[in-house]
């Protein structure tokens, strides 16, 4: 039988503190990822000794407040532009950790030519993206990211792929770019992917230190109040059937010699050569 | 003529970015200069030169005629200087590059022609929410669409008016000759700055395109270090840039900021040039291009007896409201003369408020108004008021006595 010791003073020993880049409050919805990603972001930057010289590129979303949960300096984008903005940024700062915090109807929609030429000209600074698979603010419409058949308020019977295409898989798509050095899929679906959610978007920052390219880390995260459910719900929904339709995995590393397996634009695979 | 070689040396001489030709002709010495007193530059690059000269920290733009080599211009000098040059993917790219640098903190010139400037409308708004300086170039082209690539005015309304959405101005600077364009670029970087807002230099594609000669050494700013910029919260508290205010107390403090800066603009820098107003029977009224013609008509129809004047607005916006009733007084009809449908006549009709009758000449689509055709204007501008000697008809043509 093992018995606990107590303390051998009377002094508390800190098990759990909040990030002192976080705030007190959000706005965000019961059930809602956002916090848990603010969070990991704030343990990151924290980790990484780098809070103080980070800016912020905010977007527009349900995450618009984000300047106002994390203790940075921070600047706002029109919807879609982050990561326009963060080039303007990074290029005059270089000496400073620049990231954007965009949703999924902000970069996979609104703002697909300023992501992929971000990512096109190898931009050294982070996305952290994350996608609730809606749009949640304006109220649960349809995003490019809504998975074939999800009903939102602008799918009422359900996304029908014959008139309202398929699921836009931007970071693999992104993952194909020489100047994307670092891009990963994760999830907030339970206690064991958020660590390794940590862990993608610290490897991410890490890569924009060293200065080798553009990174950015996608996070499957949740809306119970778009999806019409509860948290609970939410969360079983992100595990069992959003993961199923976007992997998640590491899908670029290039510092670490973790390349796509896909073809690369002016360099044939064999495979494919041999194909013809 | 000469080759101008790159000079080494404090002052910037313009073509520095390549070999010009040098004005000076042959045998007057000036060719032996390394530092001439005239160089001959497109309008496009005296503008990128002079924006260098200011000390431009950053520059973001996307290929379009007739800007082209503004953005060709910076692209070789920027790097030169170990400055910021992006061409981005687009004009929304590029104006949202500036506004992320000009948060920063950084000196930011932008460029484009007329569609572009269309494209640029959603940032430009949320730069004056957000309170950050820039200067954006507009080389106009004839519209509307994509119109063509010849030079027109029709983006006066755009200008003046507000590109995006919200209520907010911005301070419109209009050059009417490369000379003047390389002035005015140092104006905008000071007003952008004094006001915390975007600065637009308006100009056309002949001014853009043109080749005239300029004095070889720029205007310079001394460099800015802007409290409110974003770098990194080390040591104090975070801040952030934003247009968003939710609470509608919040957002109408914050227009009624933006209104109160709007009028110290309108009451401080009003700018305007004027020509032979003294006697003018016939007040000319035009900026940019359709300036240079106008003025050329004044002295044909002084020539012709036919006492005409030139008013030329260098802000836009504000609109020189002031200088203008004073130009008019002694005037029986006013002309507005513009390469647009009639935009700026509307503000000058604003401004006189029917005291003195206001024709228009107007030619649109990339078509410049000639001298002649303008002065035939004036004397019909005249005609328009009685006078109690020669009712209904304008002096007679050069030779005859009024």
């Amino acid at each position: 039988m093992i018995t606990r010791q107590a303390p051998a003073t009377t002094e508390g020993r800190t098990i759990y503190k909040r990030p002192a880049l976080l705030t007190n409050t959000t706005s965000y919805c019961p059930g809602c990822g956002h916090g848990i990603v603010h969070r990991l972001l704030a343990e990151v930057l924290e980790e990484l000794g780098v809070g103080g010289r980070t800016l912020l590129v905010g977007s527009v979303g349900c995450s618009v407040f984000a300047y106002d949960y994390l203790r940075l300096d921070a600047i706002e984008s029109p919807h879609g532009r982050a990561a326009a903005v963060a080039t303007g940024v990074k290029r005059y700062r270089p000496d400073r950790v620049v990231f954007t915090y965009q949703g999924d109807g902000d970069l996979a929609a609104i703002g697909t030519a300023e992501i992929v030429h971000a990512a096109a000209r190898g931009e050294r600074f982070t996305t952290i993206f994350v996608n609730n698979g809606i749009y949640g603010m304006t109220g649960g419409q349809m995003a490019p990211t809504t998975l074939p058949g999800q009903k939102t308020t602008s799918s009422p019977n359900g996304r029908d792929v014959s008139s309202m295409g398929y699921p836009l898989p931007v970071t693999e798509m992104l993952s194909l770019l020489p100047g994307v050095q670092y891009a990963a899929r994760m999830s907030v679906g339970d206690p064991g992917l958020v660590g390794k959610a940590k862990q993608a978007i610290k490897r991410a920052f890490e890569v924009q230190l060293e200065g080798k390219g553009f990174s950015i880390v996608e996070v499957l995260s949740t809306c119970p109040v778009g999806w019409g459910m509860t948290p609970t719900e939410a969360m079983d929904r992100l595990r069992d059937t959003v993961m199923a339709a976007y992997p998640v995995g590491t899908f670029v590393d290039r510092p670490r010699g973790i390349a796509p397996r896909l073809p690369q634009p002016g360099a044939p695979t064999k495979s494919i050569t041999e194909g013809f | 003529m000469t080759v101008l070689a790159r000079p080494a040396g404090a002052d910037r001489p313009a073509g520095a970015g390549r070999p010009l030709l040098v004005a000076s002709p042959p045998g007057t010495g000036g060719e032996a200069s390394p530092t001439p007193d005239r160089v001959l530059m497109k309008g496009n690059e005296a503008i990128a030169e002079a924006a260098i000269a200011a000390g431009c920290d950053a520059y973001f733009g996307y290929p379009i005629t007739p800007q082209a080599e503004l953005l060709e211009w910076m692209a070789r000098r920027m790097p030169e200087e170990g400055r910021v040059f992006v061409q981005a993917e687009s004009e929304l790219g590029a104006i949202n590059m500036a506004l992320g640098a000009s948060a920063a903190g950084a000196r930011v010139l932008v460029s484009s022609s007329s569609p572009g400037i269309s494209l640029m409308a959603e940032a430009m708004s949320y730069m004056a929410g957000s309170r950050l300086p820039c200067v954006l170039v507009n080389i106009m082209r004839g519209g509307p669409g994509l119109g063509s690539i010849g030079a027109a005015q029709g983006d006066y309304f755009q200008a003046t008016k507000g590109h995006g959405h919200g209520d907010y101005r911005v301070p419109v600077v209009a050059p009417s000759s490369i000379a003047e364009a390389i002035e005015l670029v140092g104006t905008a970087f000071e007003l952008a700055e004094r006001y915390r807002t975007p600065v637009m230099l308006l100009a056309d594609g002949i001014l853009g395109q043109a080749m005239e000669p300029v004095k070889p050494a720029f205007p310079t700013l001394a460099p800015q270090s802007p409290d409110w910029r974003i770098e990194g919260a080390e040591g104090r508290e975070p801040r952030s840039i934003r247009s968003l205010h939710l609470r509608a107390e919040d957002l109408e403090a914050h227009n009624l900021d933006l209104q109160a800066t709007y009028a110290r603009i309108t009451a401080a820098e009003q700018r305007w040039a004027g020509e032979q107003l003294d006697d003018a029977e016939v007040v000319l009224v035009a900026y940019g291009t359709a300036a240079r013609v106008a003025r050329t008509a004044v002295m044909r129809a002084r020539e012709q007896g036919l006492r005409a004047g030139l008013f030329r607005p260098i802000t836009l916006w504000p609109f020189p409201a002031d200088g203008l009733r004073e130009a008019v007084k002694r005037a029986r009809a006013v002309l507005v003369v513009e390469m647009s449908s009639g935009q700026m006549v509307e503000d000058v009709r604003l401004t006189l408020d029917g005291s003195v009758p206001v024709l228009l000449h107007a030619r649109m689509g990339g078509s410049i108004p000639t001298p002649d055709e303008v002065v035939a204007a004036a004397r019909r501008a005249w005609s328009v008021t009685e006078s109690d000697e020669q009712p209904g008809l304008a002096p007679a043509p050069a030779g005859d006595e009024r």
